[in-house]
């Protein structure tokens, strides 16, 4: 019981510790904030017109698939910074300290929270402006953000595992490239899932960031009236599934990324 | 006094180097060790160990009454590490830094700003401790590590160069602390380049070299080991310098050394500074001028250079 409140407070403080640096090194934050409002303008305008959707307009469509890729992005940020944190030598004194040897994983996936909600802020202020809106109740909308933040919080695990396999900056961002750019975009995330060739399609159906995307387009009020149902289950029930495959990551990600965590710096 | 560091037989191997060679070390409740050695003797990587940082590849060591290995958790809450390079965040202040040490020893947060408050002024880092670490100079770094060290004012010290980059005032007002700490109990194994920083600060002092220990004692214990005090003299001209030599040669104790390139004499004596007086007059009455005359004791300086500046085989190493 002492050794759980403990993990929490450590977690907590790390949380806090990655807060204060998110202020303090600006920089990074503006890269953030400015690649999202660059692709919500990118497909708005160079794409937006040469794909159709029918009986809807393609921003209207775009923005959740956005919304999805960019917090699956946002995911390497927590691979780096915790890579970063090993490098540097802070470690060393996380590592003479009696903390809970979790709070440097679980406080940086907290306050990765942190980019992901002013990010989608951004987005949505950009969505805004180029046309997109909602459509949907209040509690709708807000769940459909809360869902967001949840897969993307759930996907910082994997990046956090991603980014010990290979624990340098430097590589990193190309490391977490492979798993990122294959799952936000043999998607529905730009086009109709229904829309690719037979394997893509399958694996899309199923793809994860799939079914965020279509439960975000529901909950925002995004599906034109007319559209036919999905066909595949995962897109017929997307708020389920998300939440089954939140809570997969969580369970498989985790521990994995504490093991590797533990062994990788015990090593040095 | 039970020993509160305590190890025996470490051995760590980095691939083809041997950085622990079977290092054993002791140090009582209270008394602060001094670990000398050149640059790769294994210092660090001792204090590594000590300190729950690394794995020793064999031997055990426990510290107070904890086994490192087995329990490096439970080791973790009566330590304080200031390792031989600083380890701080570089975006958070200085009292965020000490802040976040505290609550991360479980101080509560009043307890911990207390704590970071006090420590900042102690090390004369009040102002600076409102600034990003990045904007600090080497030794406030320096300092401000020292101080994460002593946040929970743990029984037990670890300090790896503790003082390497501080000006000499910031060095002396450093041993003041460790003296005050020492005087409330805490044990210290430190590390350190400055023998005089050894000699003022270290009960005992344990010399290793190449992973190894290769002298342990008091520091007085190790001067007089090392040799008796002697006469040094420097002349003008190198050409009186044997007349010199044999003048002396009558208070000599030992085998004395001329060195004709810097026209200096060493003459091992017993007896002290009458006998130095004794030695002018003879060197006067003979009309030999006398650049610099002086009585040496050895230094740790001394004993360090006799032990490890030349590479000694090592059976003899053994004591
Ligand atoms: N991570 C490492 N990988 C390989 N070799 C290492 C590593 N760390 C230390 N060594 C080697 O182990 C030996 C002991 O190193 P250590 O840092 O303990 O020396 P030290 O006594 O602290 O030296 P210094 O006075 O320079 O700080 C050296 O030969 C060093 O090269
Ligand atoms: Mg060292």
């Amino acid at each position: 019981m002492k050794e759980l409140v403990y993990a929490v407070n450590d977690a907590a403080v790390i949380a806090w510790r990655n807060v204060i640096r998110i202020r303090r090194v600006p920089d990074l934050l503006v890269f953030v904030l400015i690649s999202p409002i660059m692709f919500v303008l990118l497909f708005a305008f160079v794409f937006g017109n040469s794909i159709d959707i029918p009986g809807g307009s393609y921003r209207e469509f775009l923005i959740a698939g956005i919304f999805a890729q960019t917090v699956v992005f946002g995911a390497s940020f927590t691979g780096a910074g915790l890579a970063e944190d090993i490098q540097k030598g802070i470690i060393n004194r996380f590592r003479a300290l009696p903390m809970s040897r979790s709070a440097l994983l679980v406080g940086r996936t907290l306050s990765d929270v942190v980019y992901n909600v002013l990010s989608l802020l951004v987005m949505a202020l950009t969505g805004l402006l180029v046309g997109w809106g909602i459509s949907s109740s209040a509690l709708d909308a807000a769940t459909g953000f809360a869902l967001l933040l949840l897969f993307a919080y759930a996907f910082s695990w994997v990046m956090a595992y991603v980014g010990l396999l290979v624990p340098s900056v430097e590589v990193i961002n190309n490391a977490s490239f492979i798993v990122t750019m294959p799952l936000t975009f043999v998607a529905n995330t730009f086009v109709p899932a229904e829309n690719l060739p037979p394997l893509l399609r399958t694996f899309a159906l199923w793809n994860p960031v799939s079914a965020v995307t279509q439960a975000t387009r529901e909950l925002f009020g995004n599906i034109p009236p007319g559209t036919p149902p999905p066909e595949a289950w995962p897109l017929q029930n997307p708020v389920l599934y998300t939440l089954l495959w939140v809570g997969l990551l969580i369970a498989v990600f985790a521990p994995l990324a504490v093991r590797r965590y533990r062994s990788s710096v015990d090593k040095r | 006094m039970p020993n509160l560091v305590e190890a025996s037989g470490l051995v760590k191997r980095y691939r083809a180097v041997t950085a622990l060679d079977g290092l054993d070390l002791a140090v009582a409740e209270g008394s602060v060790l001094g670990l000398l050695g050149p640059n790769g003797a294994g210092k660090t990587t001792a204090v590594s160990i000590l300190a729950t940082l690394l794995t020793p590849d064999a031997g055990s060591a426990q510290v107070a009454g904890i086994d490192v290995v087995a329990k490096p958790h439970e080791v973790r809450r009566h330590i304080g590490l200031s390792g031989q390079f600083a380890a701080l965040d570089e975006h958070l202040t200085g009292f965020e830094n000490l802040f976040m040490v505290g609550r991360l020893y479980h101080l509560g947060k009043p307890r911990a700003r207390d704590r970071a408050v006090e420590l900042l002024e102690l090390f004369e880092l009040t102002e600076a401790g409102r600034r990003p670490v990045k904007t600090y100079s080497g030794g406030m770094r320096r300092r401000l590590d020292l101080a994460g060290a002593l946040v929970a004012a743990p029984p037990v010290l670890f300090l790896d160069e503790p003082t390497t980059g501080l000006d000499p005032y910031s060095r002396r007002q450093l041993w003041e602390v460790i003296r005050g700490m020492v005087g409330d109990g805490t044990t210290v194994l430190l590390t350190t380049q400055y023998l005089e920083e050894a000699d003022r600060l270290a009960d005992r002092i344990l010399v290793i070299d190449h992973g190894r220990a290769i002298a342990e004692g008091a520091p007085d214990e190790l001067k007089s080991r090392i040799g008796a005090e002697r006469i040094e003299v420097t002349v003008t001209d190198a050409a009186v310098l044997e007349e010199a030599r044999q003048l002396l040669a009558r208070f000599a104790v030992g085998e004395q050394q001329a060195d004709a390139r810097s026209r200096s004499l060493i003459t091992p004596i017993a007896g002290g500074m009458p006998v130095l007086s004794a030695a002018l007059q003879e060197l006067q009455r003979a009309g030999i001028a006398v650049r610099d005359i002086g009585l040496r004791r050895p230094t740790l300086d001394d004993v360090f250079l006799t032990l490890t500046g030349h590479v000694s085989a090592p059976e003899e190493n053994d004591e």
